[in-house]
C-alpha cells in the first residue's frame, strides 16, 4: 500500500438499527491519531449506539477502518489486541471480581509479564484509590472509584485508541473533575481518544474537536472551540 | 456399631462424588445459565470407560498395583469424557447461544437420551460389575468403620476441589472464566473469546465427571448405561442447595446432600417404625410382636432425599444456600 487512504479511525455510513428502529441513521466521521475528539449529544442521540458498533458489540452496517483494515468483520474479541479498548457506559466492572483482578482481565491480551507489572505500578500512581483498595471486590467501591477503574482497566491493555462513553455519568462535580484530569493526562500520553459526553461544556473545553449528533445522525463537526461558540451549541447542550 | 458416625463417613463419601459432579452444572450454568442435563450421562460414560480399560489390563494379568490400574482407567475416562463436553457444546448448546431458553433445555435431556442409548449399545444392559481390584481394608473409627476406597474418594475429591479452586481463581484463564460468568460482552473487550470459556467449562466440568464416575464405580462396584440420570439429578440438586452457578456452593452443596442422605438412609427406618409410635404402635400390636417392627419407609427411600431437599430449596430458598438472592443479580 502506498497511501494511507484513511484516519487512524474511520466510519463511513455507519448505520445501527434495533429491531426496526434506527438508532444510528448513516454517520461517516474521522479520529487521526494522537487527537482527543468528543461526540456529545442529548439522551437517545445514538451515541453509545456508534460506540458499541465501533466496537464490534453491536451488528452494524457500514464501514469502519481502523488502522487501515477494516474492522467491521472483526469479532469484539478481536479489538484490544489491535489496539482499541472501549470503556462502557455505566463502566462494566466486574462486580464480584477484586480491583486487581479487574485490572489484570484489562492486560489478558498480553503475554509481556514484566512490562504488564510495569504498567500496573504505573496506573497505581495514578490512581492511588485503586491501589488502597487492589484486594477488595469491585462491586463495593464508588461509583467514581468504579469510573476510575474502568479507565485503568482499559489503559492496562496499552491501548493506542480508547473509547470512552460518558465517564462522567452519575459522578458529583469534584469526581467528575478528577476523571477528566486522568482523560487529559492519557491523552498526552500519546494514547488517541474518542469521547461521549453530555456533558458538553466540559466535553468540549477538554477536547480538540467535536462532532454533535442528534436523533441518529451528525448536525455539527467542528473544532471544539468552534463548537463552543456556534450559537446552535450554546442553546441546545450549554444551556444558554 | 456408631451408626451416626457411620453414616456421617458414607454421607461424606457421596457428598464428595456429588460435590465435583456438581461442580460440572454449576460451572456450565455461570457462564451461561445453560442446565446441561446431559451431564450426569457424561459421568455414567466415565465410568463405563474406566470399567472397560480396568477390565482389560486386568485381563493382561500383568502384575501392577490395584491403585495403578484404577488410575489407567480414569487416565482413559477423562479425555473420553472431556471429548464428549466438548462436542455437546459445539455440536448442540452453541447454535442454541441465542435461542429461547426452552430450546437448550429440551436440547439436553435430548443429549442425555442419546448419550444414554449409546452407552446402552455399546455396553448393552445388563449391569456391569467393576472388579474390585482395591484392596479394600477398613479402620475402625469410634466405633465406625471407613474403608480405604472412602478414604481414596475423600482424599481425591478434596484434591480436586482445591485445584479447581486454584485455577479458577489464581490463573488468568480462571479469572477470564469468572469476567465471562459476569458480563460476556465486557470480558469480549478485555479479549476473551467467550466461545474459548465456554467451551473450557464444559471440557473442565466433563474431566471432572469423568473421574467422579470412576469413584462411584469403584464404591458401589457396579456401572449401569442408567446410573448417570439419579446421579446427575442428586448432584444437580446439590447445585442447587448450594446455590446454582456458585462453585463453592456445589462443593458444600455436595457434602451436605450426601450427609443427609446417609443419616436420612440411616434413620428413617426407625424413625417410620409404627411400633414405636404410642398410638398407631397399639393398633399394630400383632404384627410388632411377631415382627418386632412396622417400617413404614424404610432404607430404599434412599434416593427421596435428594428430592426432597431440591423441592425444599426450590420453595424456601431459591437462591441456594451461597448463592446471592436472585434479585441482586444484574
Ligand atoms: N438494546 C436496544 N434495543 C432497542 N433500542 C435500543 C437499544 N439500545 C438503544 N436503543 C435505542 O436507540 C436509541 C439510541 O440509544 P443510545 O443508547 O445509542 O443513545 P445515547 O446517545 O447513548 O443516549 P444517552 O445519552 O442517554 O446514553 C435510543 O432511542 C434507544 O432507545
Ligand atoms: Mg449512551
Amino acid at each position: 500500500m502506498t497511501s494511507q487512504p484513511y484516519a487512524l479511525l474511520e466510519a463511513v455510513s455507519l448505520e445501527v438499527h434495533y429491531g426496526g428502529i434506527a438508532a444510528v441513521k448513516g454517520i461517516s466521521f474521522a479520529v487521526e491519531e494522537g487527537e482527543l475528539v468528543c461526540l456529545i449529544g442529548a439522551n437517545g442521540a445514538g451515541k453509545t449506539s456508534t460506540l458499541k458498533a465501533l466496537a464490534r458489540m453491536i451488528d452494524a452496517s457500514g464501514e469502519i477502518h481502523y488502522r487501515q483494515e477494516r474492522l467491521d468483520q472483526l469479532p469484539s474479541h478481536a479489538l484490544i489486541g489491535r489496539g482499541l479498548a472501549l470503556v462502557p457506559e455505566g463502566r462494566g466492572v466486574f462486580a464480584r471480581l477484586t480491583v486487581a483482578e479487574n485490572l489484570a482481565m484489562g492486560a489478558y491480551h498480553r503475554n509481556d509479564r514484566a512490562e504488564i507489572k510495569h504498567d500496573l505500578d504505573r496506573i497505581y500512581a495514578m490512581l492511588p484509590r485503586l491501589k488502597e483498595r487492589a484486594e477488595q471486590v469491585a462491586g463495593t467501591l464508588s461509583g467514581g472509584e468504579q469510573q476510575m477503574l474502568a479507565i485503568g482497566r482499559a489503559l492496562m491493555g496499552r491501548p493506542k485508541l480508547l473509547l470512552l462513553d460518558e465517564p462522567s455519568m452519575g459522578l458529583a462535580p469534584l469526581m467528575v473533575e478528577k476523571v477528566f484530569e486522568v482523560i487529559r493526562t492519557v491523552a498526552t500520553q500519546g494514547v488517541t481518544i474518542l469521547l461521549v459526553e453530555q456533558n458538553a461544556r466540559l466535553a468540549l473545553h477538554t477536547c480538540t474537536r467535536g462532532y454533535v449528533m442528534e436523533s441518529g445522525k451528525i448536525t455539527l463537526a467542528d473544532t471544539a472551540a468552534n463548537l463552543l461558540a456556534d450559537p446552535r451549541v450554546r442553546a441546545a447542550y450549554l444551556g444558554e | 456399631m456408631d451408626i451416626f458416625l457411620q453414616q456421617i463417613i458414607n454421607g461424606l463419601t457421596t457428598g464428595s462424588v456429588y460435590a465435583i459432579v456438581a461442580l460440572g452444572y454449576t460451572m456450565v450454568y455461570g457462564v451461561i445459565q445453560l442446565i446441561n442435563f446431559a451431564h450426569g450421562e457424561v459421568v455414567m460414560i466415565g465410568a463405563m470407560t474406566a470399567f472397560t480399560v480396568i477390565m482389560a489390563v486386568v485381563g493382561l494379568g500383568l502384575p501392577l498395583p490395584p491403585a495403578l490400574i484404577v488410575l489407567l482407567g480414569v487416565l482413559a475416562a477423562v479425555p473420553v469424557c472431556m471429548a464428549i463436553g466438548y462436542t455437546l457444546e459445539r455440536v448442540a448448546y452453541r447454535p442454541l447461544r441465542h435461542a429461547p431458553r426452552l430450546a437448550p433445555l429440551i436440547t439436553a435431556i435430548g443429549m442425555s437420551i442419546i448419550l444414554q442409548h449409546l452407552a446402552l449399545l455399546i455396553w448393552g444392559r445388563d449391569p456391569r460389575a467393576f472388579p474390585q481390584i482395591m484392596e479394600n481394608a477398613s479402620f475402625a473409627i469410634g466405633g465406625a468403620a471407613i474403608s480405604t476406597v472412602q478414604i481414596a474418594i475423600i482424599l481425591m475429591s478434596v484434591v480436586l476441589m482445591a485445584g479447581l479452586t486454584w485455577f479458577v481463581y489464581r490463573t488468568r484463564f480462571g479469572i477470564a472464566i469468572r469476567a465471562t460468568a459476569e458480563d460476556v460482552r465486557v470480558a469480549a473487550l478485555m479479549g476473551v473469546d467467550a466461545n474459548r470459556v465456554i467451551a473450557a467449562t464444559f471440557v473442565i466440568g466433563a474431566g471432572l465427571g469423568a473421574i467422579a464416575g470412576v469413584m462411584v464405580g469403584t464404591y458401589y462396584g457396579i456401572a449401569h448405561y442408567t446410573m448417570g440420570f439419579t446421579l446427575g439429578l442428586k448432584a444437580f440438586s446439590a447445585a442447587v442447595l448450594g446455590g446454582i452457578g456458585n462453585l463453592a456452593g456445589a462443593m458444600l452443596g455436595g457434602i451436605v446432600l450426601g450427609l443427609v442422605e446417609a443419616l436420612g438412609t440411616g434413620y428413617i427406618g426407625d424413625l417410620t417404625d409404627l411400633c414405636r409410635w404410642p398410638l398407631v404402635g397399639g393398633m399394630l400390636a400383632e404384627r410388632c410382636e411377631a415382627d418386632g417392627h412396622a417400617i413404614l419407609f424404610g432404607s430404599n427411600y434412599q434416593d427421596v432425599f435428594a428430592f426432597l431437599v431440591l423441592i425444599l430449596v426450590l420453595v424456601f430458598r431459591p437462591s441456594g444456600l451461597l448463592g446471592e438472592r436472585v434479585s441482586e443479580r444484574a
